[in-house]
């Protein structure tokens, strides 16, 4: 069983990087020595009538400084307490949770979805022979980093960068061939990743999203269907915060 | 100093549980919280066959509090019995497996395959606002409790909590019903029925619509209950609802209740239930409390 750490993490720095998208980097003392791609970690507010923590998946992990980065959207009122997060403040931490990304053999495609973008940076970091496919609403963000780390596409829903309509229609537009896809991003994305990898023989890991309450397996509000009956709860769904966030997209239905 | 409680002949070293539905079996918490601490397990509760359980989301955060549907899913008594029973057997704590149904037989069912098993007791929820059939419909009417608490009783060889609804008119009949149809404890407040509406998209927040609410916004209204409930019965209570603190907890006691549930607070805290038993314990000592047992609906007038 991979440990889990509950921290007070130190704030070193937080800037805006685009509409509503804030850039949080923490520093720790486990959970980035323990940290991988695709994992992520449960923030708690200090505010005690918000009660659940929000898990928040992982941008970057820097084993030698000890730091993760979040980047993430204010969705609500609690990571809208984070956003306000200053540089030497605390913030409770659990993690890293769930179980990240497995790099297999091949060429892959590293492909994000609006807030599903971040956690592709850290396995981008990890991935050698890649192609990044990047869906945006409208303004990319992270954009220059990715080109950092490869060749990237784009594909924005308003047409203003790179391939007007979905990270498919960007896929298609520009010829892309690969034997594996890692994504991460809104659910219709996804399930269109998933019939588009069926369709070609391609492997594919989906990092999938929902709505938690306890984040380490305890209370079953985050399941998803899956094909098989599951080993741990002998029925058709698998916990996404234990055994995901990733799944094999044969396994899961979307 | 004792902190030990006895519920229907079975001790418990403190006055602390879980609450069925936030802590599983103990597995995923048992790395965070040394079970040994803890004066019971309650687990989640547990049918004849395995339920598959509602939709997603299943929950919502509402302010100072949380809503679950989640809808007892479960891997069926069979797969519990080889599974979690054996990982709680482990611990020095009392195991109180939480009962649910579809209908009486569903429930009698599990209690006589419970019967030859190393649990300590029952915990029959007749009080889950999340499913269509079954559920809260035996706990909100006084009959109703009263034939299923008979029914389970009849095949159950360990004393048998009923888990109460807080939504009804008047609890305390519900409660009486119980404990004349043999109940040897109750547990109360289940969670309230509650909704969440997202005015973006004009939806609901969960997927079954309605959510169980939990958390320490109901906290008042679970201690006017187990306050009311106590006046009512002689069956020892277990108190829950927002107990997130120590002091919650002594509240609890001193409105009548013998042991308390701790639930919601083991999502904003993984820890919340070994600092709850701390603090009482601090408690204790600085209000030079002997026995636990003293504060038992001790509140004055």
């Amino acid at each position: 069983m991979a440990q889990k750490f509950e921290e007070q993490a130190q704030v070193r720095k937080q800037m805006q990087i685009a509409d509503n998208i804030f850039d949080l980097t923490l520093q720790t003392q486990e959970i980035a020595k323990h940290a991988k791609a695709g994992q992520f970690v449960s923030l708690y507010c200090k505010d005690g009538a918000r009660l659940l923590p929000r898990p928040i998946s992982l941008c970057g992990i820097d084993q030698k400084e000890g730091t993760i980065r979040l980047v993430y959207r204010v969705a609500g009122k609690g990571t809208k307490e984070f956003s306000g997060l200053k540089e030497g403040d605390t913030v409770s931490v659990l993690g890293p949770l769930g179980n990240g990304f497995s790099l297999r053999n091949g060429r892959a495609f590293l492909i994000g979805g609006g807030i599903g973008i971040p956690p592709m940076l850290q396995l981008a970091k990890e991935c050698s022979e890649k192609q990044i496919i990047l869906g945006y609403r409208s303004e990319p963000f992270l954009l220059e980093e990715f080109q950092e780390q490869g060749e990237v596409f784009v594909a924005t829903e308003d047409g203003s960068a790179g391939t007007k309509g979905t990270v498919l229609d960007a896929i298609r537009e520009n010829g892309l061939t690969a034997d594996v896809i890692y994504a991460c991003g809104p659910t219709p994305m996804l399930r269109a990743l998933k019939a588009f990898a069926a369709e070609r023989g391609m492997e594919c890991y989906l990092s999938l999203e929902e709505r938690m309450a306890c984040g380490i397996g305890a209370c079953l509000a985050c399941v998803c269907q899956t094909k098989e009956k599951d080993a741990h709860t002998n029925v058709n769904n698998r916990r996404i915060c234990k055994e995901g966030p990733v799944f094999d997209a044969r396994e899961v239905e979307l | 100093m004792n902190t030990s409680v006895n519920l229907c002949g079975v001790t418990l070293k403190n006055p602390v549980m879980t609450a069925s539905g936030t802590f599983g079996s103990g597995e995923e918490y048992s790395e965070f919280v040394d079970l040994n601490r803890l004066g019971a397990v309650v687990t989640k509760g547990v049918a004849n066959v395995p339920w598959q359980g509602n939709p997603t989301p299943r929950v919502a955060e509402v302010y100072g509090g949380m809503l679950n549907a989640v809808g007892l899913q479960n891997p069926g008594i069979e797969r519990f019995c080889q599974r979690d029973i054996p990982f709680l057997r482990q611990f020095d704590t009392r195991i109180i497996v939480n009962v649910c149904g579809k209908s009486e037989s569903d429930y009698c069912e599990v209690v006589q395959r419970l019967a030859e098993e190393p649990v300590d007791m029952l915990e029959i929820n007749i009080s889950c606002p999340n499913v269509k059939e079954g559920g809260i419909a035996f706990g909100q009417d006084p009959k109703a409790a009263e034939r299923i608490t008979k029914a389970v009783k009849r095949v159950a060889r360990q004393p048998v909590i009923m888990k109460l609804s807080p939504n009804v008119t008047d609890i305390t009949e519900i409660a009486k019903a119980a404990e004349a149809g043999g109940a040897d404890a109750l547990s109360l407040i289940n969670t309230l029925t509650g909704m969440k509406i997202d005015i973006e998209r004009r939806s609901f927040v969960l997927a079954n619509k309605t959510g169980g609410m939990s958390g320490p916004a109901i906290h008042p209204i679970a201690v006017r209950m187990v306050y009311q409930t106590a006046k009512a019965v002689s069956v020892p209570i277990i108190g829950m609802g927002g107990i997130m603190t120590a002091e919650d907890a002594i509240e609890m006691i001193l409105a009548g209740a013998s042991a308390v549930s701790v639930g919601t607070a083991n999502f904003t805290d993984p820890r919340a239930t070994e600092k709850i038993i701390a603090g009482i314990e601090a408690y204790m000592q600085t209000h030079q409390v002997e026995d636990i047992r003293e504060l038992v609906g001790a509140v004055n007038g």
